[in-house]
């Protein structure tokens, strides 16, 4: 046992000195996020939020409700609704993020990582960026599904790419907030129903899938200054499709993709500390 | 190297109400193994969880490979291995991909890691199950994948929470010669165990704890002196109710008899000749002999004598002796491998 495999700087007592370099918690990120990925093709099921769900959703929007949920200032149901489905399916997807990490912290294997000398944050870096990945998956499926049915968009490459980032960064900032729910989980069944309870409502109280000129004035308010809707009118803008909430006049709908950065950097500035902290302290004993 | 590769110094526990540790010391050199024999729920894995960085003490110091646990738990991870009691593997990799993940998020460069991952896999004999799912694995597989796990980086200093608990005696005794090489290659161990034949097979020097706090230590040897005696046990073809007071004499004291009066059992101190003084006393009285057993004491024997006697820290001479005397019976039915 002399050839150790893991040569390390040592000090004067032949103590490991704990110099983490940038590269080596990288190294920590991609194990941690390949090991995600690996989780999900055992187990494809697990995709079919983001693959199976957008397809239904799309249908059911588009050929169900779109006939009966006009525009206002004109344009096809069909152009209006597929930024909204994107947002709504993201939205919706971080749930996977909650669950993951509950389950992870009912397992056993959280007790071999804390046991291990890697940069810990990796637990949940890699998490959020396998969570990226598959949302990338469900923007991919959720475009094609839309040019499928007929949407269509006038825009040139960069401002497309432009509206795909601007959900998926919402996305990715609100995947934190699932991760914090997910470390405050009993289990997984508990971190699945934040989807429900949480993630519903912040999908559908917006302008994704209906014009919030027809809601109630409180609802209407709410709406206005979700997050989601400042994402989705952000992408329609974007994109050149109907973007009816342009002639609202609270300011995220005046300014949709500041107010939509704006979202996404302040949820991750208070929810991606908040989940370290939650991580160490469910950790602790 | 720092000569005393573990220490505990004092360490208390408690979770809400349950105190697990009450103030428990003890310390390993550098290349021995240490047996911390307990039943269930003693303390020995709140012990290890303090060692391995897993959970802080109330009170108390610890070190590991010379490093503060406290100070420096994230320089202590770098030195040991760790095989706990509920298998820390991912059920959805496969035994070659846990391996190699261990490797890399300590340090190890994938393709080094991705060789050693080989290594134990053949070592464990598990390369045949290398790229199957972990979940699909039996519990034996498990337990040798974590023991394997536990080794990737060769840590100098390896903590063992009940690492055969629960596996069938072929894979039991082949995690104890994996232990046995790698004692006889430097490593130090911390082992924790139920089964007092492991302690007595695994280790330099055991540490006997109940109820959080250490009631005995000493090396295996030192442990049978101090229960002091012996254990004889002879089994009559009739019940003879006068047997017991025939060989009371030549026993020294207590005999207990089995419910049917057909078995003897009593503690000795020594045994030289006492079979034959035995069987020519019984027939003397006109009682036939089917069996007769004469074992030195067993760590069964030290085992149930101190956890018994419920009398923590030293002092425990004299009740073990009462105790194992009054519990012979249950004593010999739970112990195994009773010779002559």
């Amino acid at each position: 046992m002399t050839s150790a495999i893991a040569q390390r700087p040592r000090d004067a007592a032949g103590n490991r000195l704990i110099t983490r370099s940038l590269a080596e918690q990288a190294r920590n990120v991609v194990s941690m996020t390949r090991r995600n990925l690996v989780h999900i093709s055992r187990e494809p099921m697990q995709l079919s939020d983001v693959t199976i769900q957008p397809v239904l959703f799309t249908v059911l929007f588009i050929y169900i409700f779109g006939g009966a949920i006009p525009i206002p200032g004109g344009g096809s149901y069909k152009g209006y609704v597929l930024a909204g489905l994107l947002a709504l399916n993201l939205t919706t997807s971080t749930m996977g993020t909650a669950v993951g990490l509950a389950t992870d912290l009912h397992e056993g294997i959280i007790d071999r990582f804390r046991t291990l000398p890697m940069w810990r944050p990796a637990v949940l870096v890699g998490r959020s960026f396998a969570d990226l990945l598959t949302a990338c998956l469900c923007a991919v499926v959720v475009a094609v599904t839309g040019l499928a049915v007929g949407w269509r968009t006038s825009a040139s490459p960069l401002p497309i790419i432009g509206g795909f980032a601007l959900v998926l960064f919402f996305a990715y900032s609100l995947s934190w907030v699932a991760a914090c729910v997910g470390l405050n989980s009993k289990s997984p069944e508990s971190a699945a129903s934040f989807g429900f309870i949480v993630l519903f409502p912040l999908a559908f109280v917006s302008n994704a899938m209906v014009p919030t000129q027809h809601m109630p004035g409180w609802l209407q308010a709410a709406a206005d200054w979700n997050p989601v809707s400042a994402v989705t009118a952000g992408a329609r803008h974007l994109w050149g499709n109907p973007n009816p909430s342009a002639s609202i006049s609270a300011w995220p709908m005046q300014h949709p993709i500041e107010a939509s950065l704006a979202w996404s950097v302040l949820i991750l500035a208070v929810a991606a500390p908040l989940a370290s902290w939650f991580f160490r302290r469910r950790t602790t004993e | 190297m720092a000569d005393t590769m573990i220490e505990a110094d004092g360490l208390f526990k408690s979770y809400g109400e349950t105190r697990a540790l009450a103030g428990v010391s003890f310390s390993v050199p550098a290349g021995s193994v240490l047996g911390l024999l307990g039943p269930n729920g003693a303390g020995k894995t709140t012990a290890v969880r303090i060692l391995t960085t897993l959970a802080r003490p109330d009170a108390g110091q610890a070190r590991v490979a010379g490093i503060d646990v406290l100070a420096r738990p994230a320089a202590v991870r770098g030195q040991i291995g760790v095989a706990a009691q509920d298998a820390t593997l991912d059920g959805l990799l496969t035994g070659r991909q846990n391996l190699v993940l261990v490797g890399e998020l300590s340090g190890v460069r994938t393709g080094r890691a991705r060789a050693r991952a080989a290594e134990l896999l053949e070592l464990f004999e598990l390369a045949y199950a290398a790229d199957r799912v972990v979940k699909g694995y039996s519990g034996g597989m498990r337990r040798r994948l974590d023991l394997a796990a536990s080794l990737v980086t060769r840590p100098p200093v390896l903590f063992l929470d009940e690492p055969t608990t629960g596996l069938d005696p072929v894979s039991r005794q082949g995690v104890w010669e994996v232990i046995r090489e790698l004692t006889g290659s430097g490593v130090t161990v911390l082992l924790t165990t139920q089964y007092l034949d492991e302690a007595d097979a695994l280790a330099d020097h055991i540490v006997v704890v109940n109820h959080g706090r250490v009631i005995a230590d000493g090396t295996p040897l030192e442990l049978k002196e101090r229960s002091r005696s012996a254990h004889v046990e002879v089994t009559l073809a009739e019940p003879g109710p006068e047997a017991a007071e025939v060989i009371a004499p030549l026993v020294g004291g207590r005999v207990s008899v089995s419910a049917d009066g057909l078995r003897l059992a009593a503690a000795v101190d020594s045994a030289p000749g006492l079979a034959t003084a035995l069987v020519r006393a019984l027939d003397r009285a006109g009682m036939l002999v089917d069996n007769i057993e004469v074992r030195q004491p067993s760590l069964d024997d030290v085992f149930f004598a101190l956890t018994g006697a419920h009398m923590p820290g030293d002092g425990n001479g004299s009740e073990a002796k009462g105790t194992s005397g009054g519990s012979a019976d249950a004593a010999e039915l739970e112990s195994e491998g009773a010779q002559a």
